[in-house]
């Protein structure tokens, strides 16, 4: 287990190194002359070369690009023009926002996901499949600040159970976090829940069709032995890769939804940055959330290997 | 002895598309919006920014079929106006996809010494969440429809690459290709006749779930502020502007968003659809 960490830890150290290169690139690719974008329109020639000097664009690309990494490497980058706060700080103070958030749509997408995909593979071709993949097409194919609108139109002003948006910490008042969580995870999870009943439907379908399976009803199991200890723990197995990709797609989300139900997480961070020209942070942010991102996939790649031997012994 | 005539694989193909009733259903929703995109000139002759502030917040009714927003103007108009510039934006970005993916994919699996390289960048590119990464392009290029298409296209392109290059390393160990090769055939020749037509397949399917992807996140972009800047009649953009008044006028908000869902909605089917007769070994099973 410990040689599939190394190796792909080893693996991810390319991976990082180009995309910090990529989000380093960014500013320079700004058309134009950085400073002045950064700085707005209306600045004066002192606030563009202030802006030009505190950001150490006035110094030549290689020297930038030395920086870059020697600050990378010393924890350090750069500072928030909008918070005037370090951005490590800033975003380090938002992410348990997000991670709060993002686990409670996890666990949403995971229940409504797996139950509708293996109930829909036991009973397939009867209208209970037809309508569970009905509404997983469905869920897939509408945006989520599209659900979080209606939810807020039906919920919030119509019938005032919830909360329109803001945030309440969980460590401040649970019952607060669920009200204020709700909306935003539910419309977070729709999406995903439906892209993981298709998934689990058709993985569940392919396992149920094996030998073992016809094996174990035919030793004289019941039915929920063969379905639970047999089929399921085999079909959950390629489904766990799609965890990562749908932590991925979690944190893409959580940026629209974070805006939309005012919830001072990355996702909102990042879009005041981009509204306010905040570089640094729209380069610090963009890097550590893609930093974790690659650390969750390492992680899911190694619970793969535990929980599938296939993958230990192929590892020559 | 007489030889039954093998029907074409278009043909077969063909046949079994139209009789896949959810391709079909995909085909006519997306028809429609298509329809409604090209003839946006005809069928809303209203301009979609014109202003009328005795108009405003009226309801959907016989005078405004769709209503009106905050600054009076047709909502049927902004939504026609706004399907036409989904349908552009989600083109472009499809046909970027596909000439610079199978560019990028087809050099990577078939000259094994770009391979290596080539992946890394591309797997850094995928790496970053699809949204942030939109977002910080379109926040360096700036806002527009043009620069949306560009940072749209910067994401996705790595996925497309990818897909085609698993299909090229693939054929490119075929017997037919090694035959081809030995017959003296360049580089360009066997890539061009004999691997990239038997990679199409799992690009069509790839690139009928980008347009889908690509129309869904451009409308996010707009929504959030960043895409093509507002009054520009975007379904996010509407959207976006609709959310102040959503208790007096919630139809400014759930007009484009259906609009929006059976876009994306017929081009799920579709790609569905395709990707069960094309690319089988993907279906998920009926």
């Amino acid at each position: 287990m410990g040689a599939i960490l190394v190796r792909r830890l080893a693996g991810a150290v390319p991976i990082l190194l180009i995309v910090s290169l990529i989000t380093f690139g960014m500013i320079h690719l700004i058309p134009g002359d950085p400073a002045v974008a950064i700085a707005g329109m209306s600045a004066t020639a002192e606030q563009v070369a202030n802006i030009r000097r505190d950001l150490g664009l006035d110094q030549p690309l290689l020297s930038q690009l030395f920086d870059w990494y020697a600050n990378l490497l010393r924890g350090d980058l750069g500072r928030s023009l909008l918070l005037g706060q370090p951005v490590v700080q800033a975003t380090m103070l938002r992410l348990p926002v997000t991670l709060a958030l993002s686990a409670y749509a996890l666990v949403l997408t995971l229940l409504i996901g797996l139950v509708s995909g293996v109930i829909a593979a036991l009973r397939q071709n009867t209208w209970i499949d037809q309508v569970a993949m009905v509404l997983a097409m469905l869920g897939i194919s509408l945006p989520s600040f599209y659900i979080g609108l209606l939810m807020i139109i039906l919920f919030a002003v119509d019938l005032r159970w919830l909360p329109t948006g803001g945030y309440v910490a969980f460590t401040a008042d649970p019952i607060g976090w669920l009200a204020t969580s709700t909306m935003p995870a539910v419309s977070l999870a729709l999406l995903l829940a439906g892209l993981l009943a298709r998934i689990t439907r058709s993985t569940m379908l392919e396992v149920l069709r094996q030998d073992y399976i016809r094996t174990a009803r035919a030793k004289g199991l019941p039915n929920r032995t063969v379905v639970v200890k047999h089929a399921l723990a085999n079909a959950l197995i390629p489904i766990v890769t799609v965890v990562g990709i749908i932590v991925s797609l979690l944190i893409s989300g959580s940026v629209v939804v974070e805006t939309l139900f005012s919830i001072p997480g990355i996702g909102q961070l990042l879009t005041q940055a981009v509204l306010n020209r905040d570089y640094p942070m729209v380069q610090g942010g963009l890097l550590i959330t893609t930093a974790l991102l690659v650390l969750v996939n390492i992680g899911v790649d190694v619970c793969y290997a535990m929980l599938d031997p296939r993958v230990r012994y192929d590892r020559t | 002895m007489t030889e039954r005539k093998r029907a074409s694989p278009f043909r077969t193909a063909m046949r079994r598309l139209l009789h896949h009733r959810l391709f079909i259903l995909g085909c006519v929703l997306f028809g429609i919006v298509l329809f409604v995109a090209i003839a946006a000139p005809l069928i809303a002759r209203v301009d979609p920014n014109k202003l009328a502030m005795r108009a405003k917040f009226r309801p959907p009714g016989a005078d405004f079929i769709f209503g009106t927003d905050n600054f009076g103007r047709s909502l049927w108009s902004r939504v026609v106006w706004g399907a036409r510039l989904s349908v552009l934006i989600g083109g472009a970005v499809v046909a970027i996809n596909a000439v610079l993916g199978t560019a990028i994919g087809a050099a990577a699996g078939y000259f094994r010494h770009l391979d290596n390289g080539l992946m890394r960048i591309n797997d850094a590119l995928m790496a970053f969440p699809a949204v942030l990464l939109a977002i910080a392009v379109t926040a360096v290029l700036g806002p527009s429809v043009n620069d949306v298409i560009i940072a749209l296209a910067i994401v996705y392109t790595p996925r497309t690459a990818r897909i085609v290059r698993s299909s090229v390393i693939v054929l490119r160990e075929m017997e037919y290709v090694q035959a081809a090769r030995a017959a003296g055939a360049g580089h360009w020749r066997i890539l061009r006749h004999h691997i990239l037509p038997n990679a199409m397949a799992p690009l069509i399917v790839q690139l009928s779930f980008l347009f889908a992807y690509a129309v869904l996140t451009e409308a996010t972009l707009s929504f959030l502020g960043v895409g093509a800047v507002p009054p520009t009649p975007t379904w996010g953009n509407i959207m976006a502007e609709g959310r102040q008044y959503m208790t007096d006028a919630p139809w400014i908000i759930t007009i484009p968003g259906a609009a929006l869902m059976i876009t994306v909605l017929g081009l799920n089917l579709l790609g569905d659809g395709l990707r069960d007769v094309l690319d089988p070994r993907l279906r998920i099973q009926q």
